[in-house]
C-alpha cells in the first residue's frame, strides 16, 4: 500500500504583515527587489515570516515542511537573480500569469552562491521534516538569458552544475522538489529532452534525499516524459488540476518512478478543496492506472501558491494535511 | 471606418482635418488626494466619508480642467475615484469577495477578488462619475470601463465552469452599465482589455464579449477597445471582426516595431494610436510626437486616426503627464495643418528594414 504524504512545491505568499513591512523597507521598484545581500532589518522580517509559514505548515499537519521561498521575488528565477555573475534586466512575464520577474542575464561563470542554502539553514532549525525546493535545471535555464556560455547545451549543463553545487551545501533534507514547469509549457526539442534527463541526474547526484520532479501548467509530451523517467528520480509530479487525460496516458503507457506526486489542489484558485474531495481524486487517479504501484504518494498543490491571498493559502495547507490523513485511513 | 468620430469635433476647430486627441484614462492623483484617503482610512481622525467624497470631487474637477488646458478634444476625470482597474468594479458587482492582497511583482500587490457566486448588476458603477465630469466641462467626456475578459482573468473564478463563461456573464453586466451611461448622455465608451495581451489565443472570447456589450447600444455611441503590451500579430487581423469603432493601441513603447502588423490586411476600423510612451518619465518633444502621429497615417487615413498616449499615465509624475498631453495636442494640431496644406502619407507600404 502506498504511503500518503502531504507536501507543497513551496514559493508561498508572504504573510500580510510581512508584505507591508517589506514594502516599506525595500520599496516597489525593480532595483528594490531582493539582491542576496539584504541588510539586518530586511533579514529579520524574512526570518519572522519564515517562522510564520513553517508554523502554518506544522499547524495544518503538512508532512513535508518547506522553507517557503519567501525571498524569491523573481520566483523560480531567484537562484540566478541573486548570483554575482548575473545581471537582472527588464521585467518579463512569468509564464501566462499576471506576474513578472527580472530577466536574469548570465554574464559570467555560474560558480557557487550559497544563497538558498542560507535560507534552508534557518528553516532547518525550525523543523525536522525539511523539504528543499529548487527550480529544475531546464526551467531555470529557460527563464534566464545566456550571454556567457553561448550554446544551449552548454548552458543547460552549467545550470545543472550550478544547482548541484548549491544543493551540496544544503542542510539535511528529507525530500527535494525540483520544479519544472517549463518542461511542460516549453517542451525541449529532440535531443534536448535527453540532455534534460542528464541535467536532472547531475542535480540529483548531489543529494541523498528523495527527489520529486514536478512539471505543471500542462502534461509532459510523451517523449519528454519517457526521457525524464530515465533520470535517477524518485517521483514525477502531475498537474491534475490543469490536465488529466495526457497525464494518465503517460503513466498508463510508460509507468512511473517509484513514487508519485499528485497535484490535486489548485494553487492558483481561492476555491478551497474539501479534504475528502482531494482524497477521492487521488483514489480516482489510481483506479485509472491499476497496474502501477507507488511507494509514496505526495499530495500537493499543482503549482506554487504565492498567487493566493494568505488566508486562502493557509486553508489550502489544512486541506492537504487532512486529505493525506484521510487517505491513510482509507487505504490502511 | 466608423462615422462616430466627427460628433466630437469642437465647434471652433481651426483645421479642416480633425485628429481627435484624448487620453486612455488614468492620470496621476494629486498628492493631497492620497493624503485625504489616508486620513479617511485613519479611524482616529475625524475626516469622514463626506470629506473624502469632496476631495475626490475636487480632484475630478481639477484633472478634467487639466485635460482641457492641455488642449484635449475628449477628456476624462483621470479616474480620480478609482483605485485599481479590477478592484474598483469588483466592489460594485454582486458575487465578488475579497480575501486579501496577492503579488503581481516584487512588493507590488493587488486585492485580487474571487467570484464566489453568480455575478449580478445592482447599482450603477460609473453613472455618477460620468455625470459629475460631464457637468464639470464643456468638452465631450470618454468613459473607460475595464472589460469583462480582464475582469474575469484577473479574478479567482470559484463559481463558473471556466473563465469564458464568467467573461460572458460579466459582459452582460457591462452592457447594462453602458445602457445606463448612454441614458445619462455618454457617447464615447472605451473597453479596457489588457488581459487579452497575456492570452492572445482567447481573442474569440473577447469577440463574443464585445458582441454582448454592444447589443442594443445605439450606433452613434462610439465604442473603443484598448489593448496594451502584447504581440499584436497574434490578434490581428482577427480583431477587425470585433463590433467596435476604434482600437486604442500601445505602440510608442516599442518604437512602432509592430506597425507593419496592421498594414496587411487593411486596417478597417479607427485607430487610436499611442503617440507618447507612458513608461518614460520625459516629455517627448512636439516634433517627436508629430513623427509618431505620421506613423499612424501609414496605417489609416486621417479620418480614421485618433491620437492618444500609449496607456494610462497614472504612474508618471503629474507635470510630466501634463507635458505629454499638451505636446500631444499641439502636435496633432500641427499635423492637421500640414494635412490641410496637402501632406500625403503613403499608406500600407512596408517599413524598410533598418540595415
Amino acid at each position: 500500500m502506498t504511503e500518503y504524504v502531504s507536501a507543497t512545491p513551496g514559493l508561498f505568499p508572504l504573510p500580510d504583515w510581512a508584505k507591508d513591512d517589506l514594502s516599506d523597507l525595500k520599496g516597489h521598484q525593480k532595483h528594490d527587489l531582493v539582491s542576496g545581500d539584504e541588510g539586518e532589518a530586511i533579514t529579520a522580517v524574512y526570518g519572522d515570516a519564515r517562522e510564520d509559514v513553517i508554523g502554518s505548515q506544522q499547524e495544518a499537519g503538512v508532512d513535508l515542511v518547506v522553507e517557503g521561498q519567501l525571498r524569491w521575488d523573481d520566483m523560480l528565477a531567484h537562484p540566478l537573480a541573486v548570483h554575482d555573475n548575473v545581471d537582472t534586466q527588464g521585467i518579463v512575464r512569468y509564464y501566462d500569469n499576471n506576474n513578472f520577474y527580472r530577466d536574469p542575464v548570465v554574464g559570467g561563470e555560474l560558480d557557487f552562491s550559497g544563497d538558498v542554502a542560507g535560507e534552508l539553514e534557518a528553516a532547518a532549525e525550525l523543523t525536522d521534516d525539511l523539504c528543499a525546493v529548487l527550480p529544475g535545471p531546464y526551467t531555470l535555464a529557460e527563464l534566464a538569458t545566456d550571454e556567457y556560455y553561448g550554446d544551449d547545451a552548454d548552458f543547460l549543463a552549467a545550470v545543472a552544475d550550478f544547482l548541484a553545487g548549491e544543493l551540496e551545501a544544503f542542510p539535511a533534507h528529507e525530500t527535494l522538489f525540483l520544479l519544472e514547469p517549463s518542461l511542460a509549457t516549453d517542451a525541449p526539442d529532440d535531443g534536448e529532452d535527453e540532455r534534460v534527463s542528464e541535467a536532472v541526474d547531475t542535480v540529483t547526484a548531489a543529494t541523498d534525499a528523495d527527489v520529486v520532479v514536478q512539471p505543471y501548467w500542462d502534461a509532459l509530451e510523451e517523449k519528454v516524459y519517457a526521457h525524464l523517467l530515465d533520470a535517477d528520480i524518485d517521483a514525477v509530479g502531475f498537474d491534475f488540476v490543469t490536465e488529466q487525460d495526457q497525464n494518465l496516458y503517460n503513466v498508463q503507457e510508460y509507468g512511473g518512478a517509484d513514487s508519485i506526486a499528485l497535484g490535486l489542489a489548485d494553487g492558483q484558485n481561492t476555491l478551497v478543496e474539501d479534504p475528502e474531495a482531494i482524497r477521492d481524486r487521488a483514489e480516482w487517479v489510481f483506479e485509472q492506472i491499476p497496474v502501477s504501484e507507488f511507494e509514496t504518494t505526495y499530495l500537493t498543490t499543482n503549482t506554487e501558491t504565492f498567487y493566493l491571498p494568505y488566508s486562502k493559502f493557509e486553508e489550502k495547507l489544512a486541506a492537504l494535511g487532512e486529505a493525506a490523513d484521510l487517505a491513510e485511513v482509507t487505504t490502511a | 471606418m466608423s462615422d462616430t468620430k466627427d460628433q466630437f469635433r469642437p465647434d471652433d476647430h481651426d483645421n479642416d482635418h480633425f485628429l481627435l486627441t484624448t487620453v486612455v484614462g488614468s492620470y496621476p492623483k494629486p498628492k493631497w488626494l492620497n493624503r485625504a484617503k489616508e486620513l479617511y482610512q485613519d479611524p482616529d481622525h475625524s475626516f469622514d466619508a463626506e470629506d473624502y467624497q469632496e476631495a475626490k470631487d475636487d480632484a475630478a474637477r481639477l484633472i478634467t480642467a487639466e485635460h482641457e488646458r492641455a488642449g484635449l478634444d475628449v477628456v476624462v476625470d483621470g479616474e480620480m475615484r478609482r483605485n485599481e482597474m479590477v478592484e474598483f468594479f469588483a466592489h460594485r458587482i454582486e458575487g465578488y469577495e475579497f480575501n486579501g492582497p496577492v503579488k503581481v511583482w516584487g512588493h507590488n500587490y493587488f486585492d485580487k477578488p474571487s467570484v464566489v457566486s453568480d455575478v449580478e448588476y445592482t447599482d450603477s458603477w460609473l453613472v455618477d462619475e460620468y455625470e459629475f465630469t460631464a457637468a464639470a466641462t464643456d468638452r465631450p467626456v470618454k468613459v473607460p470601463i475595464t472589460g469583462p475578459y480582464t475582469l474575469a482573468s484577473w479574478s479567482f473564478n470559484e463559481a463558473y465552469e471556466d473563465d469564458a463563461e464568467l467573461s460572458y456573464a460579466l459582459a452582460d453586466l457591462v452592457n447594462e452599465e453602458i445602457e445606463k451611461l448612454v441614458e445619462a448622455g455618454a457617447r464615447y465608451i472605451q473597453i479596457d482589455e489588457p488581459a487579452l495581451a497575456t492570452t492572445p489565443d482567447d481573442h474569440a472570447i473577447v469577440g463574443e464579449c464585445l458582441e454582448r456589450i454592444v447589443a442594443d447600444i445605439p450606433e452613434d455611441v462610439r465604442i473603443g477597445l484598448h489593448v496594451c503590451y502584447g504581440d499584436y500579430s497574434r490578434i490581428y487581423p482577427e480583431i477587425l471582426e470585433y463590433p467596435v469603432d476604434e482600437f486604442d493601441l500601445e505602440l510608442a513603447n516599442g518604437d512602432y516595431d509592430q506597425l507593419d502588423v496592421f498594414k496587411d490586411p487593411e486596417f478597417t476600423a479607427d485607430l487610436a494610436l499611442g503617440v507618447t510612451d507612458v513608461h518614460v518619465a520625459e516629455v517627448e518633444s512636439v516634433e517627436q510626437i508629430e513623427e509618431n502621429i505620421l506613423k499612424g497615417l501609414e496605417i489609416v487615413p486621417p479620418e480614421q486616426l485618433v491620437v492618444s498616449p500609449d496607456c494610462g499615465v497614472k504612474l508618471l509624475p503629474r507635470e510630466v503627464a501634463y507635458g505629454k498631453m499638451a505636446n500631444m495636442a499641439e502636435a496633432a494640431r500641427n499635423v492637421e495643418a500640414e494635412l490641410d496644406a496637402g501632406l500625403e502619407i503613403d499608406r500600407n507600404a512596408p517599413t524598410p528594414a533598418d540595415d
